[in-house]
């Protein structure tokens, strides 16, 4: 074709980089994978702006002056395009969450096996079996992945885990780089032009799930002793595995609540991370994630968060409505109170003063030659786009 | 292979949280859904294709061939198989609306939200 534009859009899976974890994939699979990519592409690049449009011609006129993003919500829930694309996007979801499972599934004895192997014995991993699951992870299963973070199909299971880990891919567009860790490599990116002697000692990541962003992290500060703590045994299980494999040993894998981390003692850790976690928590939830970060930092330490950005005055109402998307029919239910809170004010009720607290944004750093830049990409599939707000603090040295 | 594990079964499973419908007729709903699955595998089909004509190509395998190839008892049994992962694929939205039924109360999504808002 001559008149070809450059291409735009998902790398093939294959690009995708491969760890010791990683689950076998057949040519079709990979293929499943690749039609998921480019159809979450299509409905955001193709389909979403129509359902903007829908809503100013359409829902606008017959629902005029809405006062909150929930009545831009109930009003878009009567269009047919809002209702097409939210079928097809919740579709998209559940195709990809069976493509991952059957990729995942099939080869379970052989993962779990791994998983086995690499982690046995290992101290790296501190399970809590006794750990009580709280209530916003017991009640729903997040972005409808069944099974969640900690279900085990057998003891040992890892596929949930696995399934996670594969189809990031598939939901961002690629958008997260070879490893689904753009999250991680942008905080270290951030953190080594703003805080360039930043030598910490010890850095937990809480609600780090599978260790994706947590990895890049331990790989800058290589002398650091780095924890990760999540609820769900499978993901910490794969996490130590797939982190040994890729030649990083300094993370520890903790089975905990980032409410209660009694077992660290206060001012031990010298960064305290979260990378979109905050909104799979609850209000009763926060101050008491909120007041154990500031309990475990040392003084000189930071802490920092890193969230879709929250619903601020300036932001449009239709915005905020299309952020929601994602907490009213993908499993997510405290996205959208979440995106409404102070943050400051939580921070500043946990021990920080005003001029600790530090602000900005990142975005997926990722090797571009490969995988797609959401920086600068202007498809916006909105609350999934790989840029992120950063929300933090940092405890004046004693 | 572990006996308890059906990965066909597992792979469709219902996540927690009652499903929302966006269509006016919910069965139209099931037949989209339907549809898209279908479309997906077309696609991995149309892939797979492409990668078998381009390595043909330099290997001289001609239309004939395929046309006149009849597969062994076994290699019918491999498709027959590949058929049933197939229909278990693309019908996977009645799997979940009979998982569903044991749950008919379930809490949605909004509601699970404004509990976890409450302080």
């Amino acid at each position: 074709m001559s008149d070809a534009k450059p291409y735009e859009g998902p790398p093939d899976y294959r690009n995708v980089g491969l760890h010791g974890m990683s689950p076998e994939t057949s040519h079709d699979e990979k293929a499943r994978f690749n039609f998921l990519a480019h159809m979450n592409r299509h409905l955001a690049a193709n389909i979403l702006p129509g359902v903007k449009i829908a809503y100013e011609r359409r829902v606008e006129p017959k629902y005029p002056s809405p006062n909150h993003r929930n009545e831009v919500r109930k009003g878009l829930l009567q269009d047919p395009l809002f209702q097409h694309w939210s079928a097809l996007r919740r579709g998209t979801m559940e195709l990809r969450q069976q493509a991952g499972r059957w990729v995942t599934i099939r080869q379970a004895d052989a993962l779990n096996a791994k998983a086995k192997e690499m982690t046995d014995g290992d101290p790296r991993l501190v399970l809590d079996p006794e750990l009580e699951l709280p209530n916003y992870l017991a009640k729903i299963d997040h972005h409808c992945m069944p099974g969640s973070y900690h279900d085990e199909l057998v003891p040992g299971d890892v596929t949930g885990a696995a399934n996670y880990d594969v189809g990031i891919f598939v939901t961002t567009g690629g958008g997260l780089g070879r490893f689904s860790d753009g999250g991680g490599e942008a905080v270290v990116a951030w953190m080594k032009k703003n805080r360039p002697n930043f030598a910490p000692k010890r850095i937990l990541d809480i609600g780090g799930g599978l260790g994706q962003n947590v990895v890049p992290i331990a790989k800058a500060y290589p002398d650091a002793e780095v924890v990760c703590v999540d609820t769900g045994a499978p993901v910490l299980r794969y996490g130590l595995a797939r982190a040994k494999s890729m030649g990083v040993d300094n993370i520890t894998f903790v089975q905990a609540n980032a409410e209660d981390l009694s077992m660290f003692e206060d001012e031990s850790f010298d960064w305290v991370q979260s990378t979109m976690f905050l909104h799979e928590t609850s209000v009763k939830a926060m101050p008491r994630i909120m007041a154990e970060s500031y309990r475990l930092l040392s003084p000189g330490g930071l802490v920092m968060h890193v969230e879709q950005p929250q619903y601020s005055l300036d932001m449009p109402l239709y915005e905020q409505a299309i952020r929601d998307w994602d907490a009213f029919y993908n499993n997510e239910p405290f996205w959208t109170k979440m995106h409404e809170l102070d943050l400051d004010q939580w921070m500043v009720d946990a021990g920080f003063d005003r001029d600790e607290l530090l602000h900005g944004g990142v975005a997926a750093v990722v090797d571009a030659s490969l995988f797609p830049q959401h920086a600068t990409d202007d498809v916006e599939d909105f609350g999934r786009k790989a840029a992120w707000h950063i929300v933090g603090g940092e405890k004046k040295a004693a | 292979m572990n006996v308890d594990i059906d990965p066909l079964k597992l792979a469709g499973a219902k996540p927690k949280g009652k499903r929302p419908f966006f269509l006016k007729d919910p069965d139209v709903e099931r037949v989209l859904a339907i549809t898209m699955a279908v479309a997906q595998e077309l696609a991995v089909m149309r892939e797979r294709l492409d990668t078998v004509e381009r390595l043909l190509e330099a290997k001289g395998i001609t239309q004939d061939d395929i046309e006149n190839f009849s597969p062994t008892k076994a290699q019918a049994e491999q498709r027959g198989a590949w058929t049933q992962e197939y229909l278990a694929r693309i019908l996977r939205i009645y799997q979940q609306d009979i998982e569903g039924l044991a749950s008919p109360d379930e809490p949605s999504s909004e509601d699970v939200g404004h509990e976890l808002a409450q302080k």
